[in-house]
């Protein structure tokens, strides 16, 4: 639905220039919520704003809808704006114009007839929750509700595609809730794509289905949320569900579990220490509902060298569990190594990963670097 | 001069002074209005700085704008009455009758005086609009045209009547300058009779006059800049 192509925006100042897009291939698929994750001056911003075009690419293409919006005239670009919505984190209503006059501005824009405007008008207010409020001024309303009505104008010219700059972001937790809560409804009932930018991981966790991390105007991660909250590598797991770096006592094993979807309604932990009758220690743990499924990374200590684990390790994994051996205090580590098996794949017992060609994760590969010190 | 007789002098010269105030308010609207909103515009980062607009014949409109209203609010009102006598002629002349004393020509020096200093006070508060709210329409895909009257100058509007409050106060004072040029008015009267015949009754009464005119007109603009405004 939104597709960018090699979309690069670089700022030019007096004595320099900025890059604030570095070649962003964006894909979002119709009908799911994206969220482009990153902190301020990443590029978040003006990756939105290019897609509505309110910022000039300084090369690259952006299509929405399968229509090419870069080679598009003043008049034909004013036209396809109408169909995509965009909200705002400071809401931008006019303070001259009461709710109901707010909303009516993309219809007036778009010339709909006065009754026609009168009837849409309040089929949005009651929408988005704000039906007794027409006449109220912005200025005596709640973020939320100022909130409820940028999404409500948004909605005016019935888009396909809705925009979403830090839509939540100038709102307390729970009013972003509330927020989030009727953009996913909207999108269920409207079908709406929504692309949204954030630097709430909370905002991706709770109603994204896909996700880009942006760093330095790149992206660096993008993929469905699940997916990249599962895989070890992934910096935004790893922002997620900060585990600490823990070190362990000597002569046990560390392992960090990735683990999504049902497996996390089986009670491994507890039936590993029945069934095999080993010490359990709970290093760190967190668990996530993304998407209706269980999500989340846990780290253990099992007593014992690695040798002494093969067997409980091999139970986890028949689990379909995802396990990482991140230390073992016995073996492994002595000879400066770290297991890093994959899932599905046969953990390799004789020969300890080469450090330097295996895909570590940052926060393990400084808890080697340190064991090793 | 006795009150019998000073009062219908007093009336005269408050309608007088109304009728040239009040025209001249409504040409520096007309006129103001349309320049400040231009200036804003064509300026670095306004919504026509790249288009033809803001580069007509290849000259920077803004830079040019901008010098003439200077020009215009550089002039001491007395010698921009003075100068401009030529003009007024050749203005009166295009409404029947080319002259340039008398109150209705007033008007065109009063006008020109008035012009740029409104349409700076009216930059400035068009420039105070947020700039969200632009791109918010601009997002809507609202035409520039749209964006100045639904955006800028609704939102701006109660700063606008501020200024236009502070402008026909202005033109109250300026238009006192009226008698150089044969108009009438209240300045008029009181230096005709309250400087010039030593008749200081005159002029306290005229000056009262003065005084209530210009707090009532701040009232107003006062009242509806308040009632317009819903922040």
């Amino acid at each position: 639905m939104i597709r960018t192509t090699g979309l690069t925006k670089v700022f030019r100042t007096r004595d320099r220039e900025v890059t604030a897009l570095d070649d962003v291939d964006l894909r979002v698929a119709e009908g799911e919520i994206f969220g482009v994750l990153g902190r301020s001056g990443a590029g978040k911003s003006t990756l939105i704003r290019c897609v509505n075009l309110l910022e000039r690419p300084t090369s690259g293409t952006v299509e929405v809808g399968g229509r090419e919006l870069t080679g598009l005239s003043a008049s034909a670009l004013r036209a396809e704006r109408r169909r995509i919505g965009m909200v705002f984190q400071h809401f931008n209503l006019l303070s001259s114009r009461d709710v109901a006059g707010n909303v009516a501005v993309p219809l007036e824009v778009a010339g709909v007839g006065r009754r026609e405007r009168k009837r849409k008008v309040a089929e949005l207010l009651d929408l988005v929750g704000l039906a007794g409020h027409a006449n109220a001024y912005p200025a005596q309303l709640s973020g939320g509700q100022k909130q409820r009505v940028g999404i409500a104008r948004a909605l005016g010219n019935d888009p396909r595609v809705l925009l979403c700059d830090e839509a939540t972001s100038a709102l307390d937790p729970e009013t972003t809730r509330s927020i989030l809560a009727l953009l996913k409804d909207l999108r269920a009932e409207l079908g709406l794509t929504i692309l949204l930018i954030t630097h709430e991981m909370d905002v991706v966790k709770s109603i994204c289905d896909s996700a880009a991390l942006m760093e330095d105007g790149r992206v660096v991660e993008s993929g469905s949320v699940t997916d990249l909250l599962t895989r070890p590598d992934s910096r935004l797991a790893r922002d997620m569900f900060p585990l600490a770096a823990t070190a362990p006592g000597r002569g046990s094993t560390v392992l960090e579990i990735t683990f999504r979807g049902a497996e996390t309604a089986q009670p491994f932990v507890s039936t590993l220490a029945r069934t095999y009758n080993v010490d359990v220690n709970i290093l760190g743990a967190a668990v996530e509902t993304v998407g209706g499924r269980q999500v989340g990374r846990m780290r253990l200590a099992l007593d014992g060298v690695f040798e002494d684990n093969v067997v409980p390790i091999g139970y986890l994994r028949e689990q379909g569990l995802q396990v990482d051996v991140v230390q073992d205090t016995g073996s492994a580590a002595a000879n400066g190594g770290r297991l890093h098996v994959v899932e599905g794949g046969a953990p390799d017992l004789d020969e300890p990963a080469d450090p330097l060609t295996t895909p570590a994760t940052p926060a393990t590969a400084v808890d080697a670097a340190r064991k090793e010190a | 001069m006795p009150w019998d007789e000073l009062r219908p002098l007093l009336w005269t010269a408050l309608q007088e002074t109304f009728h040239m105030v009040g025209w001249t308010t409504l040409f520096t609207v007309l006129l103001g209005l349309p320049i400040g909103v231009l200036l804003v515009l064509t300026d670095k980062g306004g919504l026509l700085r790249d288009s033809r607009i803001a580069n007509a014949f290849g000259l920077p409109v803004n830079k040019i704008l901008g010098f003439v209203v200077n020009v215009g609010r550089s002039f001491p009102f007395l010698i921009l009455m003075i100068v401009l006598i030529p003009f007024t002629r050749w203005v009166m002349g295009l409404f029947g009758t080319a002259t340039s004393i008398g109150t209705d020509a007033m008007i065109v020096p009063l006008t020109v005086g008035a012009v740029p200093f409104f349409a700076r006070l009216a930059e400035t508060a068009i420039r105070e609009v947020d700039r969200g709210l632009v791109e918010a329409a601009q997002a809507m895909g609202a035409s520039v045209t749209t964006i100045v009257r639904k955006v800028l100058v609704r939102e701006a509007l109660p700063s606008l009547v501020a200024a236009l409050t502070t402008t026909v106060i202005a033109l109250i004072g300026y238009s006192a300058m009226a008698g150089v040029i044969g108009g009438g008015g209240l300045g008029d009267l009181a230096v005709r009779y309250g400087y010039r015949s030593f008749d200081n009754r005159t002029m306290l009464v005229t000056v009262l006059v003065l005084v209530v005119v210009v707090q009532a007109v701040q009232l107003v603009g006062d009242f509806l800049s308040r009632r317009l405004s819903h922040r």
